[in-house]
């Protein structure tokens, strides 16, 4: 047997700029998606400030319509895919036995290249100002106006923001085929990884949609291409589709992985398995084909004639069928069990309360008249926020409270939690069940402000307060994390009394996470190793904490991944080609370094060792 | 601990040049939505060509159909490429290799002829929605085959080496599949958008 008593330095700046480790590589996806949460969440404040009254003065126009921009562009693409990005990188290999991912270096790369991309297009605020055509940056509106770069820097940072994600996909993917550990077979897989991997699929067959969506955007802005030019022929419709095909599974891609952490929390704090464990995994199989059928119901005001849009209408339906089941499954998780309430618990029940009224309002977009009223109106800013915040945002809190013990070793406090909790659900739904009404009552979005007279004062006026109320929660979020420094309960391995095998191992994990390969035998397995059942099926703790990991026959001898500065490299010459192509034909000498700062990256990364041996 | 029973999966230390492989076929799946996408919008402006020249006006069927004979030939290179690194026939294998580097740059310039002749007639990137998706559809494809020649050629380098033989780095199977990918998409294009246009 391996006997794993390896301690480098792995202190200071350089470790972390190096680091191929993907428990690491998970804790900075983590650590950037908040600041940019706390950017995005500044940016809604504005927005909310300013629509607080009618006549609101705080912000321009142009101001407004580059912060509800960036706002939605900063949230969909720098915090809640990089946060789901942060577990995946963090639990997938340890939740399915492997010690790292399949690719260390290019889980780097996909890393700095998001971390440049972030940069990339804040930055955009201080150069001229920030994109202003809204998160979907409908044709002809972001290709029109070319001598004002913002829709460059946003067209160019989603790109690159995508290849990113990308790469990610592949490298788990091939993590979850190739890297499980003995026994792990695909049904045995806990749900977050089976997630995890329809979520890989999803951005697999998307993002080249919209990558080709972004260069015709990016050619007509600059090189005169007539892709979305309708004087010329073009058919800025054209547009619509291209990013409804990406932005629909993007839906699903920004939910998914927060279901997979609600499939693991209630099970281990409801003491039951899940309930119709392969009905839940298949369901989220089948949101993953069919989220590629139902992108046009993003478009019934377009006139699409009454045959496309009856087809969709159907498939929108429809797909509210699995969701449904996956509702159904938590529910029967749920039932009978002996639940203990701790925050996570909390934060996943809130998940399945919030993503129910979002589920039903996604529901009503189908039905085509409905839809046509409800389009463009608060009522969609209102579904947004309860599918992507009450569900994906407080499922990702979930996943936050339940593994902080094993990240950190220390648990966070379960009073302040609560408070987090409690403050987040009040100010959430005062923000945004409001908004529902708005919307009905014909209140427009993108609007920077309002007149005086029409009904909306007072409910615009609520969200606000319940704006606050949601920076409040996340401040005692902020004060509990920074607590467990000093204050903080040691967490032991096993903290939950978990089921699977992230909690066989030390909080936090050592760097090579398992001493030995596990061998698994059966889905759940830590439970199985703790529990049996007596006559009743009532579980018994086996005496002693159950029977310890074997090795099997042919255990793998440790490799670690060095530590590589070339992805870094490659993902900073990635950031000078798109901020020389932003200023053509002048940049192009940036965007040519740019090119060879990446060719040499790679070209260091193809010479250097693969990996170091654990002594 | 009986262990043995469950042992229906390879260990946690897999082969490495295997991990790549599913890697490559998951970056080509991908990589069959970007070219999907492409062709759609050729096929959504392939009749929208404004004042400029249609697609029966400017091509030369032949012309072309002797740049995709090569280009479809370089994938019999890559073949006995393959083949020869199967054998350990490293020799052969890099004689291999550079014959389909080779043909890869004879398509490259088939393809800069046929771009620079087409622009003295009238047709570019800004004269129409045809000639918009045209040059956009067939230059990221030359681009796909230029990547192609550039990993041909470092992949024969690398055989000096002897990185190569220990399975580190890009290996002939994996440089073969995207070859042959390119390859495949290119069929597609030759049929679509000539032979069904003209």
């Amino acid at each position: 047997m391996t006997t794993p008593t390896h301690h480098n330095p792995h202190k200071g700046v350089w470790s972390w700029l190096t680091t191929t480790d993907h428990k690491r590589i998970g804790l900075l996806y983590g650590v950037s998606a908040l600041v940019f949460f706390l950017i995005g969440g500044s940016e809604a404040l504005l927005i909310r400030l300013q629509l607080a009254a009618p006549d609101g003065t705080i912000l321009s126009a142009d101001a407004y319509n580059q912060m509800f921009t960036m706002h939605a562009t900063t949230m969909v693409f720098l915090v809640i895919m990089p946060a789901a990005a942060a577990f995946t990188n963090y639990f997938l290999p340890i939740l399915i036995g492997a010690r790292d991912v399949a690719f260390p270096r290019l889980n780097a790369l996909s890393y700095w290249i998001y971390i440049f991309g972030g940069l990339f297009l804040t930055i955009s605020f201080f150069v001229g100002g920030a994109p202003d055509g809204g998160w979907f940056g409908y044709a002809p509106l972001s290709t029109q106006v070319t001598e004002i770069v913002r829709m460059d820097y946003w067209a160019l940072g989603v790109q690159i923001l995508g290849l990113a994600s990308l790469l990610s996909a592949i490298n788990f993917i091939t993590t979850i085929f190739t890297m499980r550990a003995p026994g792990m077979t695909m049904m045995r897989m806990p749900v977050f990884a089976w997630m995890a991997l329809v979520v890989a699929f999803l951005l697999l067959f998307s993002l080249p949609m919209i990558a080709v969506g972004l260069f015709e955007v990016f050619l007509d802005r600059n090189l005169g291409t007539l892709f979305f030019n309708a004087a010329a022929g073009g058919t800025p419709l054209l547009w619509q589709h291209l990013f409804w095909l990406f932005g629909h599974p993007e839906v699903y891609i920004l939910i998914l992985p927060a279901m997979g952490i609600v499939s693991e929390v209630l099970p281990v704090f409801s003491r039951k398995p899940l309930f119709g464990r392969s009905f839940v995994i298949f369901s989220g199989i089948a949101i993953g084909f069919m989220g590629f059928g139902v992108w046009a119901h993003h478009m019934f005001v377009a006139g699409l004639g009454p045959v496309a849009e009856a087809t969709f209408a159907l498939t929108t339906m429809f797909i509210a069928v699995p969701t449904g089941v996956k509702i159904f499954n938590w529910i029967g998780t749920i039932w009978g069990g002996s639940l203990r309430m701790k925050t996570p618990m909390l934060f996943s029940l809130g998940f399945i309360a919030m993503f129910v009224i979002g589920g039903l309002s996604g529901v009503t977009h189908s039905i085509v008249p409905a839809d046509t009223q409800q389009t463009d109106t608060y009522y969609i800013v209102a579904h947004i926020h309860y599918v992507l915040f009450g569900g994906a945002v407080f499922g990702l809190f979930s996943g936050i409270y339940y593994w902080w013990p094993k990240v950190t070793g220390k648990l966070l406090s379960e009073g302040l939690g609560k408070l987090h909790f409690w403050v987040m659900f009040v100010g959430f739904n005062l923000a945004f069940a409001p908004m529902h009404i708005l919307g009905l009552e014909g209140m427009p979005r993108r609007t920077y402000r309002y007149p005086k007279g029409l009904g909306f004062e007072f409910w615009n006026f609520i969200s606000t307060v319940g704006a606050m109320t949601i920076a409040v929660s996340i401040l005692v979020f902020l004060i509990n994390a920074w607590r467990t420094r000093t204050h903080g309960e040691i967490a032991g391995n096993d903290p939950w009394d978990g089921r699977t095998l992230e909690w066989t191992i030390s909080s936090p994990p050592p760097e090579h996470n398992f001493d030995v390969v596990p061998v698994v035998h059966s889905e759940d397995d830590f439970w199985h190793r703790k529990y049996t059942e007596d006559a009743d099926g009532n579980a018994v703790a086996i005496p002693g904490g159950g029977a310890p990991l074997v090795a099997g026959p042919d255990d793998p001898p440790i490799h670690l991944p060095s530590p590589s500065f070339y992805p870094l490299l490659a993902a900073f010459g990635m950031f000078l080609v798109v901020l020389g192509l932003v200023y053509v034909p002048v940049g192009l000498i940036l965007a040519g370094i740019g090119v060879v700062t990446v060719v040499w990256g790679f070209f260091g990364w193809s010479m250097e060792p693969l990996t170091r041996e654990a002594h | 601990m009986a262990v043995s029973m469950d042992h229906t999966e390879h260990a946690g230390h897999p082969d490495m040049s295997n991990v790549r492989k599913v890697a490559m076929w998951a970056f080509l799946g991908s990589e069959c939505l970007f070219f999907g996408t492409l062709i759609s919008t050729f096929l959504l402006y392939h009749n929208t060509t404004g004042d400029g020249p249609t697609a029966k006006e400017i091509f030369s069927v032949p012309f072309t159909s002797v740049s995709s004979f090569v280009l479809l030939m370089s994938s019999l290179t890559m073949v006995l490429a393959h083949h020869a690194a199967g054998r350990k026939d490293w020799r052969r294998m890099r004689v291999w290799l550079l014959a389909t580097a080779g043909l890869g740059l004879v398509f490259l310039s088939g393809q800069a002829y046929e771009f620079t002749s087409f622009v003295h007639e009238g047709l570019t990137v800004t004269t129409s929605p045809f000639g918009s998706a045209f040059f956009v559809l067939t230059g990221f494809h030359g681009g796909h085959v230029a990547i192609g020649v550039i990993m041909l050629l470092a992949t024969t380098l690398m055989s000096f080496t002897g990185r190569l033989r220990d399975g580190e780095g890009m290996n002939v199977e994996l440089v073969g599949l995207y070859w042959h990918f390119v390859d495949i998409v290119w069929i597609v294009i030759f049929t679509v958008v000539y032979l069904l246009q003209v």
